[in-house]
């Protein structure tokens, strides 16, 4: 009896394998005109409407299913989207600051080139350090003693006058900004040629003030400052705080005028950027000039 | 299981659905990037239930659907899914797994077997398809999702076989610690 059931069970199995192989060795064999194409066509246009109605029938479970899908896909788009992201916002920073420092240094050259800054001997520096509040008013360099940088040396950027060095040492040195209350530079109106003084607006840290100006008057809005290259020193010897002649400081950005000559108030807008300097130029040799006028 | 004409109806009803719903449903949801596919499923919930030589005749009977309708090379799924029906039908015969999770683990194996079995003979037909990660993991990822759907496919069939089954073995199982048979544990 159980041998008969193996039998009968080996046989159904030999039957339909064998069946199996002669579908595929005759499908293969015979044309695309062939009887079991024929018949494979038949059978699809037979089950064609089925299908079809079926598939109309079941759209909401196919779409319910899809969208589990979907989230799914969604969710791994949405991840892999996010870190494509990310990288090209870094990639952006990168490109961005390596192209603000290359205006910076193409700026810089220029101006030493334009303005003859080529003869106080820059150093470029690059900014290492911030003070951390709103309106700072120093920062540090990488560059010190050991590159020729001295305390009250001028320090530019590719705008103009940033302010001077305050502290220096081997390697590092620390830059006070135009905005600092120690500040005080003299200074000379551009078009109008008034001279004066230009420090830092108490009060308000953004804005400077062009002062002692014997003819205040005559200075326009949007006149620009810039350096006076005097000293009160007539002695080349004495010559530390002297800076360079005709860097730009600022422009005339408001007049306050009051019931007096003497009331007058004039405003200085900076003209460079203080709150983003990352390059700037020590002018390690700002008397230059006047050494080379001495007798 | 014994092949009333009835039961016979019932399987070829089965057969044809689940067909339809994968040719229509199934094969159109993408989930991890490939679609779920129900056939070794069905054969290997049927051959499971109802022995050896129904699962491969339903096996061949499925394939040959598959394959006439989407216009295939002949005899490639009926001769997959032969091997698989009976395979799965041989499992509950030499082993009879009583576990609640031998569905399961044998629609996971008929999947696998079907898959490489398939690529095999796809390959052995001369199509020019390229081995490569790709394919292992879209194997793999079939093999994944027929898993999870494994045990809905086995109870959806069992439940369309229930009148034939002679001896279910969970019932059975249940029917002995509840007419007086004694239990593994009284036994020992």
């Amino acid at each position: 009896m159980n041998d008969k059931v193996v039998r009968r069970r080996r046989a159904v199995l030999a039957v339909l394998v064998l069946f199996s192989l002669f579908l595929l060795t005759a499908y293969f064999g015979e044309s695309s005109g062939g009887s079991l194409h024929s018949v494979q066509r038949g059978a699809m246009e037979v089950f064609a409407p089925i299908q079809e109605g079926a598939n109309r029938a079941l759209k909401p479970f196919r779409d319910l299913f899809g969208w589990f899908g979907d989230t799914l896909d969604a969710k791994e788009d949405k991840e892999r989207l996010e870190a494509e992201r990310n990288a090209l916002r870094k990639q952006v920073a990168e490109v961005t600051i390596e192209n603000r420092q290359l205006r910076q240094i193409e700026g810089l050259q220029e101006q030493n080139i334009e303005r003859g800054l080529d003869d106080y001997q820059p150093v470029q520096a690059r900014v290492i350090a911030r003070s951390p509040s709103t309106w700072f008013q120093s920062f540090q360099i990488n560059k010190g003693t050991s590159d020729g940088v001295r305390v009250d040396q001028p320090v530019v950027n590719d705008a103009g006058l940033v302010g001077k060095v305050k502290e220096v040492s081997d390697g590092n040195a620390v830059v006070m900004l135009l905005t600092d209350p120690d500040f005080g530079v003299s200074a000379q109106a551009l078009e109008s040629g008034e001279p004066g003084s230009v420090g830092p607006a108490v009060g308000d840290a953004g804005d400077l003030r062009f002062e002692l100006v014997p003819n205040a008057k005559e200075v326009r809005r949007g006149e620009r400052i810039v350096t006076a290259g005097t000293s009160m020193s007539a002695r080349v010897s004495d010559l530390s705080s002297l800076y360079p002649r005709a860097i730009l400081i600022g422009t005339v950005s408001r007049i306050e005028t009051g019931e007096g000559e003497l009331d007058r108030v004039i405003h200085v807008e900076p003209v460079a950027d203080l709150r983003s300097l990352d390059l700037v130029e020590v002018l390690t040799q700002p008397d230059a000039d006047v050494r080379a006028q001495a007798p | 299981m014994t092949v009333t004409p009835r039961a016979a109806g019932r399987l070829a009803l089965l057969g044809l659905l689940g067909g339809i719903f994968q040719l229509t449903t199934v094969s159109q949801v993408a989930i991890f990037g490939v679609p779920a596919d129900l056939s070794p499923l069905l054969v290997a919930s049927v051959g499971f239930l109802s022995g050896s030589i129904s699962g491969a005749v339903f096996g061949f009977s499925l394939g040959l659907f598959v394959d006439t309708v989407l216009l295939q090379t002949l005899g490639v799924n009926s001769l997959v899914l032969t091997t698989v029906g009976y395979g799965a039908g041989r499992v509950r015969e030499l082993r009879d797994p009583a576990h609640t999770l031998a569905p399961v683990i044998v629609g996971a194996a008929a999947t696998a077997l079907a898959a490489v079995g398939f690529s095999l003979l796809q390959f052995l037909l001369g199509v020019d398809a390229p081995v490569s990660l790709e394919l292992l993991r879209a194997i793999l990822m079939t093999i994944v999702l027929n898993t999870l759907l494994a045990l809905p496919v086995y109870a959806v069939c069992r439940r369309v076989l229930l009148p034939y089954l002679p001896d279910d073995p969970r019932r059975r199982r249940r029917r002995a610690y509840t007419t007086g048979g004694l239990s593994p544990l009284s036994r020992a």
